[in-house]
């Protein structure tokens, strides 16, 4: 039988990965907004497995949630990407300092 | 090991080497194909541990628009991919490093030792009219009715935000105006009536 413990060390390795992806492309914007969905992907895993071994339909509509917050974030990222490569015909993030934070 | 077992950790091997994949991959394009295959492998994950409806929704939200979106965008960027990998050697160690630790030190709190067969022991399936949709929408509908709502808003919000982001006008474009053109009228207007003789 699957173990809870499966489920988590799956959600714990997509995770990791994703982070790993965020230090590896620290360039590119683009990919690291997929790396920000997989760290989602990682957290609705644990959530739907919590979901499965407690017997309870909560975390479910929790990851519901989450996905719902993801599209629109994903959405707006993109804008503004397609609106930040329009002025600045890059997307390096070290091209990004005009605020000189 | 049961069958369902082989088949977990095949779906799992999957999804970490498309992870893998996502992270490490020159080209966007690629690593937004491979982030399709990611998604598509945890719907079926998530299949296996019975919340259809979630892995049904992850494919068609996920796989259907938010992926279409990030190819869309991918390839209507002209970007220049070699400039942006130049620093991935560079951070290769410390960002390896960072996740080995982090794993590892998630692994040391939901590892087999804490949340095993022994302290959590597997759920008995569900009978075969178990409808997991109607279940979810039932608590959705009734407990969670103010939530979901606040969530239909969000999706407005990003709906208006992205297109308020992205939209353009461009003053030198040149378009005509059929309403205007055809409340023209003589005299008043640029319309000038010229009266002459018949020429033969």
């Amino acid at each position: 039988m699957i173990a809870l413990s499966d489920y988590l060390i799956l959600g714990a390795i997509l995770f990791s990965l994703s982070l790993a992806g965020i230090f590896l492309n620290r360039k590119n914007v683009i990919i690291l907004l997929m790396c920000v969905e997989l760290m989602l992907l990682a957290v609705n895993m644990n959530f739907v497995a919590f979901s499965h071994f407690h017997g309870d339909t909560v975390g479910q509509v929790f990851v519901f949630f989450i996905l719902t917050v993801a599209a629109a974030e994903a959405a707006i990222g993109l804008a503004i990407l397609v609106v930040l490569f329009r002025n600045r015909r890059t997307i390096d993030v070290e091209d990004l300092d005009t605020l000189k934070g | 090991m049961t069958f369902e077992l082989l088949v977990f950790y095949v779906f799992a091997a999957i999804l970490v080497f498309a992870a893998t994949m996502v992270i490490t991959r020159r080209n966007p394009v690629h690593s937004a194909l491979f982030l399709v295959l990611a998604f598509f492998t945890s719907a079926g994950i998530w299949l296996m541990a019975e919340a259809e409806f979630l892995a049904i929704v992850l494919v068609l939200v996920y796989v259907g628009a938010v992926m279409v979106l990030f190819l869309f965008v991918v390839m209507m960027l002209d970007i220049e991919v070699a400039a942006l990998k130049a620093g991935f050697i560079r951070y290769l160690p410390v960002g390896l490093l960072i996740a080995l630790l982090m794993a590892f030190e998630i692994f040391l709190v939901v590892g087999p030792a804490n949340f095993g067969l022994e302290q959590f022991p597997a759920p008995a399936p569900h009978p075969a009219d178990y409808n997991n949709t109607a279940e979810l929408g039932r608590v959705l509908y009734t407990v969670y009715m103010y939530p979901f709502e606040v969530a239909a808003v969000i999706l407005l919000v990003g709906i208006i935000a992205a297109i308020g982001l992205t939209l353009r006008k461009r003053p030198q474009t040149k378009y005509q105006n059929p309403s205007l053109q055809v409340r023209v009228k003589k005299g008043t207007d640029r319309i000038r009536v010229v009266k002459m003789e018949a020429e033969d």
